[in-house]
């Protein structure tokens, strides 16, 4: 069995990475959207009056109570009962940020929530606008605390983008799939998808924990408490 | 400060001239709690205002209805000769957000829990309003700033952030934000109550120094002590009103209003 799936390998394995380069996209640019959407539903839940509210409100739960996978059928065989028809690859992306855009839009709202009022106090006393007051202290503080949770999202994406092989989208899973139904070989085939998985989902979260490294700014990384100290006893 | 001085901004205080702020019948009220009960309170240029008073009764509202952190549901505030707020056919009316904005920019607030920008090191803490609001070139607003800094003791602190300094250091970093800005007016929300009482007299010792130079400010504050002997003018407010004003030794020492008499009586205890 060995032997014959050392010969699998060098024979379907290009395939299947074409499969995984479609993931790739698919992921990253469904999470740039996302995070968008998450954004602009976050500060419109914040900021915007009630009927804006409760529509992004809504959004939020309907998105987040309906499998993802049902999202993606509607998008790609129900919308075109309506006239909207969109290629899988796009259904896939649209479905994606959607679904990850309604999560992310908590995360952001719970971590410009916990920007203390005071900070918000200081930038208005100094005469800036709101929208300077969101631009320059209060955003660049909240992502900073969204970073890591944006981080565990994109790997989930990466990793949920899967089940877009039902909507005849031609990434990783579909691919060792149409290799199967020619080979019949599921079990290595199966196993050559799920290395592929792990090995992008792995050195994924090992970029976002570079990231995030990057992201923490002196003022929140270990340490600083032992110069608290000292700098309070000097006082 | 002189008692003759102290004294005289009193009659001042009515005219118009001479006065940065003028506040006329305030009201604020949150929900159905009206904290506001019409205040009417002159703050005279070039001296030092204090607002005293039980917790509760209203002081920080009035000085948070003055830069419009809290927007007054009546009354008029007029700043420099600008209306910012008014009543008109007995509706209360108030000036365009650019205006407050503006306005908010010539008086600076130092606030009893720091508020300082804690994603920025300690010398853009100071530059940011200055290059951002008031749109000043860099170099300029970072020369300005250390200056300001070294004044207030804090230059070596240049390249640290807020959560590396104590709270003393803090404030003094929120003192030199303010006059950083170049403002009419400084106001003050407690800003030692915070402390550690071993770090409030820095931090006295620098509102002090800013009183000599003839600045306008408005403290609202728990130091008696430092009211007494800082202070041009004393407002007693309790219950959403000022109930009695008037030269520090005349509140300290002969106070008339029943509750002020209790309030200085609990202090000295």
């Amino acid at each position: 069995m060995v032997d014959y799936f050392l010969v699998l390998i060098p024979r379907f394995m290009p395939f299947l990475l074409e499969g995984a380069v479609v993931t790739l996209e698919l992921s990253l640019i469904s999470m740039v959207f996302a995070i968008l959407i998450g954004l602009l539903v976050a500060l419109g839940r914040i900021a915007g009056g009630r009927v804006l509210g409760g529509l992004l409100a809504a959004y939020v739960e309907v998105w987040r109570n309906v499998p993802l996978i049902v999202q993606l059928l509607v998008l790609y065989f129900s919308l075109p009962e309506i006239g909207i028809t969109l290629p899988g690859f796009w259904a896939g992306v649209l479905g994606l940020s959607l679904n990850v855009g309604a999560y992310l839009s908590e995360v952001f709202r719970a971590a410009i929530i916990s920007i203390e009022s005071g900070q918000r106090d200081a930038g208005l006393s100094i005469g800036m606008s709101r929208a300077t007051v969101y631009r320059r202290v209060i955003l660049p503080q909240a992502l900073r605390i969204a970073v890591p949770t944006i981080g565990g999202y994109f790997i989930s994406l990466l990793k949920d983008s899967s089940l877009v092989s039902y909507i005849a989208v031609n990434e990783l899973l579909r691919n060792g799939m149409i290799v199967i139904s020619t080979t019949f070989r599921s079990m290595e085939i199966y196993l050559m998808v799920a290395i592929v998985y792990f090995v992008m989902s792995f050195i994924a979260s090992r970029l976002v924990f570079r990231v995030e490294r990057w992201l923490t700014p002196a003022y929140l990384r270990a340490g600083s408490k032992v110069q608290i100290q000292q700098s309070a006893s000097k006082a | 400060m002189s008692m003759s001085q102290a004294a005289s901004t009193q009659k001042t205080a009515g005219k118009p001239d001479g006065a940065v702020v003028t506040i006329r019948g305030l009201h604020k009220r949150f929900g159905t709690l009206e904290v506001l009960k019409g205040v009417d309170l002159t703050i005279p240029e070039g001296k030092v205002t204090f607002l005293i008073g039980p917790s509760g009764g209203g002081k920080s509202t009035v000085l948070r209805c003055i830069n419009f952190l809290e927007m007054p549901t009546a009354g008029e505030i007029v700043f420099a000769g600008e209306k910012l707020c008014f009543e008109e056919n007995g509706r209360f009316r108030h000036a365009p957000e650019s205006a407050l904005r503006r306005a908010r920019s010539h008086m600076p607030m130092v606030f009893q829990h720091f508020n300082l920008f804690a994603h920025r090191t300690v010398l853009e803490n100071v530059t940011e309003g200055p290059v951002i609001v008031q749109g000043k070139p860099k170099a300029q607003a970072i020369e300005e700033g250390r200056a300001v800094l070294e004044r207030v003791g804090l230059l070596d602190k240049c390249d640290a952030y807020p959560a590396q300094l104590s709270g003393g250091q803090k404030q003094r970093v929120a003192i030199a934000r303010a006059v950083a800005m170049q403002p009419r007016i400084i106001l003050f929300d407690e800003p030692t109550s915070a402390l550690d009482p071993e770090l409030v007299s820095g931090v006295l010792d620098t509102i002090k120094a800013l009183a000599e130079e003839g600045r306008t400010m408005v403290v609202v504050s728990h130091e008696m002590g430092f009211a007494r002997r800082l202070a041009d003018q004393v407002h007693f407010v309790v219950d959403g009103v000022i109930a009695e004003s008037g030269a520090p030794a005349k509140i300290f020492d002969s106070p008339e209003n029943e509750r002020l008499r209790g309030f200085i009586r609990s202090i000295l205890h």
